[in-house]
């Protein structure tokens, strides 16, 4: 099953899938940065305003956020077996799994849209009435929720983009295995790391209490 | 879907975010944050450990992963030092 596999400049598979993980983990932690300063805003509000910082979170759909988590988990999960199988070589299980993540990262981003849509009309989103909210620290939560889940919504949306890409080009046979197992595992990576990081927007934003 | 050590891995998760559901309803204050925060590491570490691979990976790998990470919390605690401490 390695036959094909290795690639230049590369002595063997070992150090090959090394490289691949050890770049794939580096570009990981830059996104965990770039999402680090946001987390930094957050952290620095609750410290300073506690309390109105807890007001503006009850005003979130924490319901609709949990179901937001079960599916990016769920969609993680399919993705995990998928690079099993894919290991496996079996090309047409691999892409009907890459395909059902992609498919739930799409529910996913309904949802948040859905949710988008509820928030401004009561008034809470940035653009919305002033009198939805009594306070500047809430609304500057607002926005920082917004930019914050917004970026993760461009993350999950360029992940759907790629497990799909993937998925058709396994089913098409134009990318074939084991010679791209490296491909889906890094994609892997990337969506697991996408999941990891709504894991932790999900409490700092809907869950301050 | 044979894949015992995943299944289980995702029914673990799912038990997390009931727990964390859970637990904003009864805790407040920096009790709620700490569980809260604990748990979203517990579950970070589930899908580290069994969903990305790192059980079967080398020291390399397992210390690129959680560079990042570590850094950040760096980061954070000495930003976080500075609020608290100036009253």
């Amino acid at each position: 099953m390695t036959e094909g596999m290795l690639r230049e400049p590369y002595a063997t598979l070992h150090q090959q899938h090394q490289a691949a993980r050890l770049g794939m983990h580096l570009f990981l932690a830059s996104e965990v940065m770039l999402f680090g300063g946001l987390f930094a805003v957050v952290m620095v509000m609750r410290i300073l305003h506690p309390h109105e910082v807890v007001a503006a979170s009850e005003r979130l759909h924490m319901w609709l956020g949990a179901a937001n988590t079960a599916i990016l988990l769920t969609s993680s999960l399919l993705v995990a077996i998928a690079v099993e199988v894919a290991r496996e070589t079996r090309r047409r299980a691999t892409y009907r799994y890459l395909a059902g993540a992609a498919l739930l990262g799409l529910l996913f981003l309904a949802l948040k849209a859905f949710e988008y849509g509820s928030e401004y009309e009561e008034g809470i989103l940035p653009g919305g009435s002033a009198a939805a909210l009594s306070n500047p620290v809430q609304h500057q939560f607002m926005n920082v929720y917004l930019v914050a889940t917004g970026l993760h919504a461009v993350h999950v949306t360029i992940g759907v983009l790629l497990l799909a890409g993937l998925a058709g080009g396994l089913a098409a046979a134009s990318l074939t295995l084991p010679k791209r197992i490296p491909l889906v595992e890094n994609l892997g990576l990337y969506w697991h790391l996408v999941d990891v990081i709504w894991i932790f927007l999900y409490p700092t934003l809907y869950l301050a209490r | 879907m044979a894949h015992p050590l995943l299944l289980r891995a995702w029914i673990v998760l799912l038990l997390l975010l009931c727990a964390t559901v859970g637990a904003s309803f009864v805790l407040a204050g920096a009790a709620s944050l700490a569980v809260a925060l604990g748990i979203a590491f517990a579950k970070a570490a589930v899908v580290y450990w069994f969903f990305m691979g790192l059980r079967r990976e080398g020291g390399l790998v397992r210390l690129a992963a959680v560079i990042g990470t570590l850094w950040l919390l760096i980061l954070l605690s000495l930003a976080s030092l500075d609020y608290l401490t100036r009253g």
